[in-house]
Formats: C-alpha cells, structure tokens, sequence
C-alpha cells in the first residue's frame, strides 16, 4: 500500500472535510441501496445472503460518516437528515455505485471494482491525521476484505465458468470500468484533503488497486479493459440518469411526511 | 417464521396404498415418541410421519424464502437509516431460516433443489400470509407484530417437537422471531404515537392484517386432516384452535396500548371462559388463498420463478467452474 497521507500542509475547512466525507459515505449508502433491491431475488439462498451482509456493513460505514459529517458541520442535522433529505446534485457518491443492479454477474463486477477501490482508499484513510476518520476507516477495512473475498470468488467463478457466463462479465467489465476512472482523478477537494494529511493522495492509489484487482481478472480468465474515462462525475454531483429514481425510492417517506418520526 | 396447519386435498381415488409397517417397529417408534425421546435421522420412522415431517418443515422454509418478497418491498424505501438496516438483517434472517429449514428437511432424503422444483410448479404450499400485498410502511410493522407474532406461537412448541433436527433448527429459529416481533411492535408503537397519518396508517395495516394473520393458525380443529396424528407423534403439541385463541388473548391487549381498534365488532371479554371471544374467520378467503386467489399469489410465484430463471446461468457457472477444479484437482 503506498505511503498514504501527508505528513503536514494546510489543514482542511470543515466544510471540506464534511464534503469530503460525504462522497465516502454517499458511496456506501447508494450501494447498500443498488444491493437491497437483490434480496430475495438473488440466484441462490447464499447469495441473498451474502448481498445483504455487504449492505449491511455499508449502511453500517455510512451511519458513521453521516454522523461524523453532522458534527463537522454543526448546523444541527442528524445522519438521517444527511441520507435522506438532500437533493440529488448534493449527493456526491461514485457514480458507479448508482448504475442499476443489471444481472447478477453485472452486480458482481460493479462490487468487485468498488471493493477493490474502498480496500485501498480505507487502507489509506486508516493513517489519516483525522483520528475519527482513521477509526472508521480501520472498522471498514476489515469488513471491505469480506467483501472483496466475495465478489472475487464469484467473478472467478463467473469469469472462468461456461462460455456465457464469461462472455457476460468480460461485458460488464468492458462496460464499467470507465467509471473508475473517477475514483483515481484528483480534483481541488481531493487536493485540499490530501494537502491536509486528511486522506491519501487519489491518483497514487490506482497502482495499489490494479494490483488487488489484477491477479483475480487473471485467475477469472477476463480481459483488462482499455482505459478510458467516463464523464459522469457523481463524487462532483454530475450523476448519470440512474440516481433520482434510487433517491426517489430511497426518500420516499421521508419526502411524504415531512418532520414525522420512525 | 411461519409453519401453517395446511389443509390438504384427501387423498385421491387410485392413490398409492400406505406402506404396511412392522407392528413392532411401529410399537417401538412410539414407546420413544411416548418417552419423550427424540428421534434422529438414521432411527426407523413410520412412513408416514416421514411424509408429514417433509411436507411440514419444506412448507415452512419455502414461506421463509417467499416470505422474503412482501418485506424487500419496503427495503429500499425504509424510513431511516436505523430502520434500513434492522429490516434488511430481518429479511436476511428469513433466508437463513429458509436455508438452515431446507437442510433440515434434507436429513429426511429429500433435496433443495427437488423441493424447490415442488415450490416453482406449485405443487408445494407455503403460508397463505404471504400472498397479501405491503402497501405501506405500517404493513412491516404489522407484519413483525402480528406474523411474526403468530409464527412464534406456532413454532414455541415446535422446539419440543419429536424429530431432533426440526426441533433444533427451531430453536435458533424462535430466537431470533422474538427479536422481529419486538421491532414490528416498535414500529407500530411509533407510528400509532405519530402524525394523524402515520397513526392512519397503523390502523389500516392492523385492519388488513389482523384477520389474514389468525387464518395462519391453519383451518379449524374440527376440518384439520393432519392435527390427531401430528399430536399423537408430538410433531404438534397444541391443536390450531388452541394457538389461534392463545394468539388472540395475547395480542389484543397490545392493539389497545396502541390505542388501534381490533376489526372484529364480536371481539369481547368472556370474564367465566377467562377468553376472548371472537367474530367468524372467512373460511372461504382462506381457501381461496391456498388454492392460489390470494391477492399476490401470482407476482409472489412470478418473483420467484424469474429469480430462479435468471439465476440459471449463474448456477450453472459455479458448476462448471467446480467441475473445472476438481478435474484440475484429479491430475494434479
């Protein structure tokens, strides 16, 4: 893992540090959700099973970003303010998480990569001068190595299966990994947090990523894709046509019975 | 969650003879039955009990697993994080249930993936509850509340059952069904003390639930095929009326903590019966669900055979992929 935080430099705004955690958290947040709509429809028992732990330790990553991002800011709001009741430009998650769940090996793949990502960026973020957010960072880590077990033995299987089933994962592949371009392009707010010894250099992090990502492509016998990046920004707020019906779902009772309790 | 006491057609004219038994092995069965002892997978068992144990144990881990569909509804519009999170761990408990229910039907000789055939032709039942339709957030909390409450009352004695391996897997099983009764009447709780709405709400789903939730106790004792064997080989211990009525003394006292109206206008105290006394089920409604003219019936049967068709190549990769291994494995 590469040397992930630097040592000094300006410290952060709260206001960047509160939009910095929420495109962490807003990532595990949409993907709990994308991996809710699998349960109960998923190929095997095991595998309802399984979504549901991946979303549960996400939902569990992103109860604790939220409410570290509501003190950070102090304007009162709760972490259910912050799920629930922004509007879908504020919302500042990957835009890979919020592409719809497609068929199973799609949903494999799209965890695969956001697996593997969420490995090395906790991995960084658990040497971050922010002690708060080193914690979160080492409590997600362990959960994201089960995660990534599972979705790389199924992309093995998958990929190194029958004829169809490789030929639908190279496909998925072929079709997400322009998104993941966005995860490694440094943009100000990546800069200011790094700069800030709060989290790890993005575009350094890539190299650590292909080489979690690498030798299970091999294994599962698919082809790394060209690379090529996608212009959807969801970590600035330029979402793909996906992500408002997901909120729409996800802020329902929220938006209908405003200030009522649960 | 959910055995039911199902009825069953008689059987038909022409139907196999039952298998004529050893009296002495049968005598034998029963001084252990008599004895309290449990019996295990390789001990001699009747044909028949054989046969009720399948058909009881896969009935309620095909509810399990179909059970999963009216709560995934609501997944995805859970009100709050907290509730999210509870809800999604209570679905994934009802696929565990349904897992760990299948292999315990598997120690009888019968596979999964057979028993999953029998759910997708319809051939196999699961609870009729399930075949009604979660319109609102309230339904999850009358949902917990009421099902869960009455498959707790179903399963208790069920952990006293004379097979061993039914009787363990319902023993984790009753555990965590008390944790989703507790959160459906936490749910119900906070909505009957909420908004106008929301209160609204909680009384519609008591409305819809209530009357579904004392048919899953199964027919009355007096039409049940299957109560005086099952009692007398202490697969059951309570008669369905008995649990129905059990159900009832305890849950009405609850509706009225919430401040909601039970919808049954002949509802009342006997002081001398120390029971309530209750309006008359519509039969008819139940036997309309079980033979397929629930509300959800269709859509319930349809999600899970699409998810089983779609699932197919999935199934298949994993085992070519293991066959792959293993021949690698062999010439190694």
């Amino acid at each position: 893992m590469s040397e992930a935080v630097a040592a000094g430099g300006a410290p952060a705004r709260p206001a960047q540090l509160f939009d910095y955690l929420l495109r962490i958290a807003d990532t595990s947040l949409v993907l709990a959700q994308r991996l809710g709509e699998w349960i109960g429809h998923a190929p095997a028992i095991e595998e309802d099973l399984g979504f549901a732990n991946t979303a549960l330790d996400l939902l569990g990553q992103a109860r604790l970003l939220f409410a570290y991002a509501a003190e950070v800011e102090g304007r009162g709001r709760s972490e259910d303010d912050l799920a629930f009741l922004r509007e879908e430009a504020d919302y500042r998650n990957a835009t890979l998480a919020e592409l719809p769940n497609g068929d199973f090996g799609d949903t494999i793949v799209r965890q695969f990569l956001i697996d593997a990502y969420q490995i090395v960026l906790y991995g960084g973020l658990r040497k971050s001068r922010d002690a708060r957010l080193a914690e979160i960072a080492a409590k997600a880590l362990k959960e994201t190595r089960y995660h990534l077990r599972y979705s790389s033995n199924w992309l093995v299987r998958l990929g190194d299966g029958t004829e169809e089933s490789h030929a639908r994962v190279q496909a998925s592949l072929d079709r997400f990994w322009p998104h993941t371009a966005e995860f490694f392009d440094a943009d100000d707010l990546d800069r200011a947090v790094t700069g800030a010894g709060i989290a790890p250099p993005v575009q350094d992090l890539r190299a650590d990523w292909l080489r979690q990502i690498e030798p299970v492509l091999a294994e599962a016998t698919l082809q790394r894709p060209p690379d090529a990046a996608h212009r959807w920004y969801g970590k600035q707020g330029r979402h793909s046509e996906h992500l408002g019906h997901l909120l729409a779902d996800l802020q329902y009772l929220q938006r209908a019975h405003p200030g009522a309790r649960w | 969650m959910y055995t039911q006491g199902l009825a069953e057609p008689p059987a038909r004219a022409g139907a196999p003879e039952p298998v004529v038994e050893d009296a002495e092995q049968l005598r034998r069965f029963e001084a252990r039955i008599d004895a309290e002892e449990k019996i295990e997978p390789k001990d001699w068992m009747p044909a028949a009990y054989r046969r009720t144990l399948i058909r009881q144990i896969s009935q309620h881990a095909h509810s399990e697993i179909v059970g999963m569909l009216p709560e995934g509804n609501w997944i995805g519009r859970a009100p709050s994080l907290q509730r999210k999170l509870i809800l999604i761990a209570k679905v994934q408990d009802e696929g565990g249930h349904g897992a760990y229910l299948y292999s315990a039907a598997e120690t009888l000789g019968v596979s999964r993936a057979e028993l999953i055939d029998q759910l997708l032709a319809g051939t196999a039942k699961y609870s009729s509850i399930f075949n009604y339709p979660t319109r609102s957030w309230a339904d999850i909390g009358a949902i917990g509340w009421l099902v869960d409450g009455a498959a707790i009352m179903n399963q208790i004695p069920l952990c006293r059952c004379s097979y061993g391996p039914y009787a363990r897997a319902m023993t984790r099983v009753c555990k965590e069904e008390s944790f989703h009764q507790r959160q459906g009447y936490d749910i119900m709780l906070k909505l009957a003390n909420g908004t106008p709405a929301q209160k609204r709400m909680a009384q519609d789903a008591l409305d819809r639930w209530w009357w579904p939730s004392l048919m899953m106790f199964g027919p009355p004792d007096t039409d049940s095929q299957h109560t005086a064997l099952s009692v007398r080989w202490k697969i059951k211990r309570f008669t369905n009326d008995e649990l129905r009525q059990k159900f009832i003394d305890f849950t009405v006292p609850q509706a009225r903590y919430l401040g909601l109206e039970v919808p049954d206008p002949e509802l009342r105290w006997d002081e001398q019966g120390r029971c309530h006394r209750f309006g008359e089920i519509d039969w008819s409604e139940f036997h309309a669900v079980l033979k397929g003219d629930g509300p959800c019936n269709r859509e319930r049967m349809l999600a899970r055979r699409d998810a089983h068709e779609a699932g197919r190549w999935v199934r298949e990769a994993a085992l070519a992929h293991a066959a792959k291994h293993r021949r690698a494995a062999a010439m190694a």
